[in-house]
């Protein structure tokens, strides 16, 4: 097991692979003519997804669990949802 | 897209989890000199499965009682290497690991002033084993092992007072705080980091399967707990307060009907009572601490 | 190399080991008859003698979790504990005998609850047995010093990286006095080195510490502490004789023996009582009586080996116990029928319970168990029912 260590301690950061936009139902979209780029999106988003570009918030869906935390606390209702197509 | 926090994405919290929302933020006040100590818990399973851990920092988890006893340890081992680079030790433990299991561990850590922050995130029952009572579980709340069934309306007793607790150990940085206002949580870690000595944190952190409420209600539920008086936002230094959050009160029926685990109080006038209570409780946090 | 020999308290011979190995981080919760250690290791501490962080704990349960955490932290770690103490340590131990943290514990052997007692017996350190902790067991206050001056290397060798007890009797060896050589504090400091860890909790290079594993893993994990027991063997084998060409003084490495060489019956035994044993045998073999000893020292690793190596030939085997398993008899005897099994020589082993709950065992009780196992011997069968020594047979009418 030469990815793992001794004792059951393991290396930092590891989750970053996990593709947890897996589970999401619901997809945030967000209106970049709306954004005002406060920066709210990402500083409540639990997993990370958000982040605030010239343009505007960009979701970044290899994470995105689909919360929509992201369209409650957005100031300016720039973020809305879309279903999920599997 | 890179993502550069400290606590990384592709962990396994719940969608909407309010826990993940404040360990983010939590490590963005305290940066990488930073050790956390964790008990068992949601925390610490969603966040610590072999080869995907989303730690950037050091972190250890041992058990569900021994975290701050764990903190302890690890500041003595710094401690007697020199600590040259000034590393800190946070722990950060849920309900369950804090005001229950883990309570003489932490009663110790703070009677022996050791230079810890501890932060409770409370989501006010054992979330991580299927939703079971904690003394954290307010009254009123139902849970599977504070069931709603005849005349059991849930809790049946009040939660216990952790910031009295902290307080009565003379622990001389003891605040509360909510991820609905995440300035002010960053500011009260970096005030417990940068406190000599032990430190408190209480944070309300909802949890919307145990609670049962939609996920993305999660930071407004925190703010509804702040609103209506029942999760006042104060702090104290020294055993002084030193700070409290001005609310204008809302009723505490905006906070729990949201709320399946409260959704009892609401159909059946027997429970009428415990509304009261409930109303009551954040009168007197209002007065108390003067919130409004 | 020469040292100071003067009349100590078993428990201030262990605070002089202790002390010489400079341990970087001690905290001991107080619990007879382990105290004594505890406040000879506060005195050194606040008079300056030694440079440690000492930690006050609020329970045993913190006292061993504040030194997994220090031990997590890269650093030399230390307690001491006994009876209900370590039971309460026990959730703890397992998780850092499976984490690798090398702590050195000194476990003064009490018997357990209930009723409550204070009285010596080994059923305390046989409910850790299976934690994955080493586990060292002294007959004198000598060997409870040379001990633990060996103990850190053995606890913090890379291949290693477990746990270890150092198991003395309470009382008999914890209170008592006798003349221990006592080396100076340089020297020993210089043959327990300093830990070196492999990995441990840093910011440079940031590791998860006590992740969440399944059954991928989790069976892989208890293997591991095989290997690393395995390894532990040899460790105490050059350790112990390290120190004899160092120090001059050789207690055993995993079992030590007293004429057994033509031995017809041979006493197996653990801490002090091997001592009276020692006495007994000399006496026995001056009477004509053809009797040996074997002392496993170390009960973890178990050394199923050395002891069928040592019993040679000799047909019979008389293993007195200090703790039950309920229902199964004496543990040390379990575990020897266990060696036996399949090995060409097959020995008559006759199982003792003497000493359980502090009932006296003098040399006058180890002849009596040399005459009951010499004729017992044809008649035992395959499990062979333990010898109760000193039981109150009145009690139970």
């Amino acid at each position: 097991m030469m990815d793992l260590l001794l004792g059951g301690v393991c290396k930092a950061g590891e989750s970053k692979k996990l593709e947890t936009g897996k589970w999401r139902s619901f997809r945030p979209v967000v209106d970049r003519n709306k954004c005002i780029k406060c920066g709210k999106c990402a500083d409540y988003c639990p997993d990370s997804c958000m982040e605030i570009k010239e343009d505007g918030a960009e979701v970044n869906l290899y994470y995105c669990k689909g919360c929509l935390i992201c369209i409650r606390e957005c100031p300016v209702k720039a973020i809305t949802k879309e279903v999920e197509e599997k | 897209m890179e993502v550069k926090e400290l606590h990384a994405p592709g962990h396994r919290a719940c969608p909407g989890c309010g826990c993940a929302i404040a360990v983010k933020i939590i490590l963005r006040e305290t940066g990488p000199n930073t050790i956390i100590v964790s008990p068992t818990g949601c925390l610490e399973t969603f966040t610590s499965p072999i080869r995907s851990s989303s730690w950037e920092v050091p972190w250890i988890h041992s058990l569900f009682e021994n975290a701050p006893a764990i903190a302890t340890g690890v500041l003595a081992g710094l401690n007697s290497q020199g600590n040259p680079n000034g590393t800190k030790v946070v722990a950060i433990g849920g309900d369950g690991g804090t005001y229950d299991i883990g309570m003489g561990s932490l009663s110790g850590m703070f009677e022996r002033k050791d230079d810890i922050l501890y932060i409770c995130y409370d989501n006010e029952a054992y979330m991580n084993t299927g939703i079971q009572g904690s003394s954290a579980t307010p009254l009123g709340a139902g849970t599977t092992t504070t069931p709603v069934t005849g005349d059991s309306f849930g809790k049946m007793v009040e939660k216990k007072d952790m910031v009295a607790i902290a307080l009565a150990h003379g622990v001389p940085y003891v605040a509360t705080a909510s991820i609905a206002n995440l300035a002010d949580l960053k500011k009260k870690v970096r005030k417990g980091m940068d406190n000599p000595g032990p430190a408190f944190i209480l944070m309300l952190t909802p949890c919307n399967v145990g609670w049962g409420y939609e996920p993305e209600e999660t930071v407004e539920l925190a703010r509804k707990a702040v609103e209506t008086g029942l999760f006042p936002i104060v702090e104290f230094e020294n055993g002084n307060m030193v700070s409290a959050l001005k609310i204008r009160p809302v009723p505490v029926e905006e906070y729990l009907k949201p709320q399946k685990r409260y959704q009892h109080l609401f159909k059946n006038d027997k429970f009428e009572d415990v509304l009261k209570a409930i109303r009551k409780k954040a009168e007197d946090n209002i007065k108390k601490f003067g919130l409004a | 190399m020469k040292g100071k020999t003067a009349i100590l308290e078993g428990s201030r011979a262990v605070a002089e080991a202790v002390r010489a190995c400079r341990p970087d981080v001690i905290s001991v919760y107080p619990i007879t008859p382990q105290t004594h250690i505890l406040e000879d290791l506060a005195r050194f501490v606040s008079s300056g003698q030694l440079k440690s962080q000492f930690v006050r704990a609020d329970s045993e349960f913190s006292a061993a979790s504040i030194v997994y955490g220090a031990s997590a932290a890269g650093a030399r770690a230390y307690t001491a504990s006994a009876s209900q103490g370590l039971l309460l340590m026990n959730e703890v131990i397992y998780a850092m005998a499976s984490t690798r943290l090398p702590v050195v514990l000194t476990a003064v052997n009490r018997a357990i609850s209930a009723p409550i007692t204070i009285q010596p017996d080994h059923q305390d350190t046989m409910s850790l047995r299976d934690t994955g902790a080493l586990q060292i067991h002294v007959e004198s206050l000598q060997e409870a010093y040379d001990a633990h001056v060996q103990s850190f290397r053995i606890a913090e060798d890379p291949e290693v990286l477990l746990p270890i007890f150092i198991c003395m009797d309470g009382w008999v060896l914890s209170h008592s006095y006798e003349p221990v050589t006592v080396f100076p504090d340089e020297a020993i400091s210089e043959f327990a080195g300093t830990f070196q860890p492999v990995q441990k909790l840093d910011p440079a290079k940031p590791l998860t510490y006590g992740s969440y594993a399944d059954q991928d893993v989790l069976m892989e994990y208890r293997y591991a502490l095989m290997l690393a027991q395995e390894k532990a063997r040899e460790k105490i084998r050059s350790v112990t004789k390290e120190y004899k060409e160092v120090f001059g003084h050789f207690d055993g490495d995993l079992i030590d023996t007293h004429r057994t060489e033509d031995a017809e019956i041979i006493l197996v035994a653990m801490g002090s009582m091997v001592s009276t044993i020692r006495a007994a045998v000399d006496e026995l073999r001056a009477e004509g009586r053809k009797v040996g000893l074997v002392k496993v020292r170390t009960f973890r690793p178990f050394p199923e080996e050395e002891i069928i190596k040592a019993c040679g030939k000799a047909p019979l085997i008389a293993v007195l116990d200090k703790s039950l398993s309920v229902n199964t008899g004496g543990i040390l005897a379990t575990e020897i029928k266990a060696a036996f099994y399949g090995n060409p020589v097959q020995p008559v082993i006759v199982p003792f319970m003497a000493g359980l709950g502090g009932k006296e065992v003098n040399r006058r009780v180890i002849k009596e168990i040399v005459d009951i196992a010499c004729r017992a011997g044809d008649k035992q069968g395959p499990r062979g029912d333990t010898i109760w020594m000193g039981l109150d047979h009145g009690f139970f009418s």
